[in-house]
């Protein structure tokens, strides 16, 4: 497997002293769904961010041995401009690269179509539900075909039904698109539902302190659920995060 | 039904106030040069029609030339305070000394710069003073006030300064600007008036001067002729505004309640 992403011995300490992140490391292959799972405010947003070049690490590298690629993020909130209609929203990572308009447009409608949101090119924001804001949200990090998509939380504020639909649409998009996804929750089910990796860290400062390799099937549906390889993962995850608890807490 | 008394109900209430006033002042027999009742009001008004309207003509071109200098200058300079901190550190105590000194008592001064033969340019430039600063410190804080998670998405796919201003900044600062729109035109107007007042006679043709005119030489009637001709135009001001702010706003803003799903 080759490495996409490789984080080595990364520290964070925000400018009010807190210590964030502390000496972690991190190396994601291609196409693997790595989740990064930990109490909240162990620092895995802060590792997601420093990943996608939005923060600086205070120590430590980030290295990509092939080359960067070409990167989404997807934030916990949809951060959708409220002025633009969806198809607005989904090309504008196209039109701040001054793709040709009509490329964009083309491109734009067909990351909608993929999310299933055909028909609501024109809506605006508000007139969408969570879910729905969600997969705009989605469609825009695709639509410039990411070969790695970080995502903050993306479904913590949903409804359990919308957060199942929206985490088969997930694989159904990574998989169909070869997409590598470093992939930040709290839940040990979703964790253990999408993932091939789940990646536990420590209460603050974080570090990794498990790294759990799961097999789950490459297509996956509800009943996926309820099998006992399904409840095997979730109870190693939740093992390991009750001890990466017990470590600093 | 709810359109309707929306617009039924000021009118009725207007109509009421208005038989109450002509009622009250036959009954107490005011003085015509007191407080003269509708019915003198408007004879006076179509008596001495095209000298008003000309004279509100000026004043509408006055406050709207001012309007718009102060429009273009305060987004300019806001521009300019949302991407320095140095420029803003440096210029926002003057715009807030323009502001707090009150502008009756820089009107004598501007007047006589400009010259009492040219009162209409003063009357600009006192209307650009007052309508100057709300948009900009409204705009300042719009363009400032962007949603950091946007900020961030825009960061990630490589935006320029210039992008981030103009697909980020500006349209999230619109409904700010607008609300510093509206507050503007109300004090273009104000500032129209004042520099007739302190001009006192010169060249002064506006509606303010009509009204310093008439009280002059008691002619009420007129003088509550030409008051009524500037609510007017500080109403159409306001409503122009208001309608614009709906133009633009209506379809994705929560100010707007009109059309939640």
């Amino acid at each position: 497997m080759t490495t996409l992403l490789s984080l080595s011995g990364i520290s964070k300490t925000f400018d009010n002293g807190v210590e964030a992140i502390a000496l972690l490391d991190l190396d994601v292959a291609e196409r693997e769904f790595v989740s990064l799972v930990g109490p909240s405010g162990c620092g895995k947003s802060t590792a997601l961010r420093i990943a996608a070049g939005l923060a600086r690490p205070s120590a430590g590298t980030i290295s990509f041995p092939n080359g960067k690629p070409e990167t989404g993020f997807v934030f916990q909130d949809p951060t959708l401009m409220p002025w633009a209609r969806a198809l607005q929203n989904v090309r504008l990572p196209l039109d701040l690269r001054g793709m040709n308009a009509g490329e964009a447009g083309d491109r734009a409608f067909a990351a909608l179509a993929r999310v299933g949101l055909k028909g609501f090119e024109n809506a605006f924001p508000r007139e969408l539900s969570g879910g729905m804001k969600m997969r705009v949200s989605i469609a825009r990090a695709i639509a410039a075909g990411p070969k790695l998509l970080l995502m903050d939380e993306p479904f913590a504020a949903l409804d359990e039904l919308a957060r199942q639909a929206l985490n088969d649409d997930l694989l159904m998009l990574a998989r169909e698109d070869q997409i590598t996804v470093l992939f930040v929750t709290h839940s040990v089910f979703e964790s253990t539902y999408l993932s091939s990796r789940v990646v536990v860290m420590t209460p603050r400062p974080g570090r990794v302190t498990a790294d759990i390799k799961l097999s789950p099937p490459p297509l996956r549906d509800v009943s996926y659920r309820l099998t006992q390889e399904f409840a095997d993962g979730a109870r190693r995850v939740s093992e390991a995060l009750r001890g990466a608890m017990g470590k600093n807490a | 039904m709810r359109t309707a008394l929306r617009y039924l109900l000021p009118m009725l209430l207007g109509v009421a106030v208005l038989v109450l006033w002509e009622f009250l002042v036959r009954r107490y027999d005011v003085p015509v040069f007191v407080l003269p009742g509708p019915s003198a009001i408007w004879p006076a008004f179509t008596a001495n029609f095209s000298s008003l309207m000309d004279s509100l003509w000026t004043t509408l071109q006055v406050t709207w030339i001012a309007f718009a200098i102060a429009f273009v200058a305060g987004l300019a300079l806001a521009i300019v305070f949302a991407q320095s901190r140095t420029a803003e550190m440096a210029l926002f105590p003057y715009a807030v000394i323009l502001q707090v000194t009150p502008v009756i008592a820089i009107a004598p001064l501007i007047l006589i710069w400009v010259g009492y033969e040219h009162v209409e340019r003063a009357a600009v430039i006192i209307a650009l003073i007052v309508a100057f600063f709300p948009i900009l410190s409204n705009a300042t804080l719009g363009l400032r006030s962007v949603d950091p998670g946007l900020l961030d998405l825009f960061r990630l796919y490589g935006a320029s300064r210039w992008q981030i201003l103009w697909r980020l900044q500006l349209p999230g600062a619109l409904p700010h600007i607008l609300a510093g729109m509206k507050i503007s035109g109300g004090l273009a107007l104000i500032g129209a008036v004042v520099a007739e007042f302190v001009a006192g006679s010169g060249t002064a043709t506006g509606l303010a001067w009509r009204v310093t005119e008439a009280g002059n030489r008691l002619e009420i009637s007129k003088m509550f002729a030409a008051l009524g001709l500037l609510s007017f135009v500080g109403i159409v001001n306001f409503y122009a505004l208001s309608f614009l702010e709906w133009l633009l706003l209506h379809r994705w803003h929560e100010s707007r309640l009109d059309n939640r799903d």
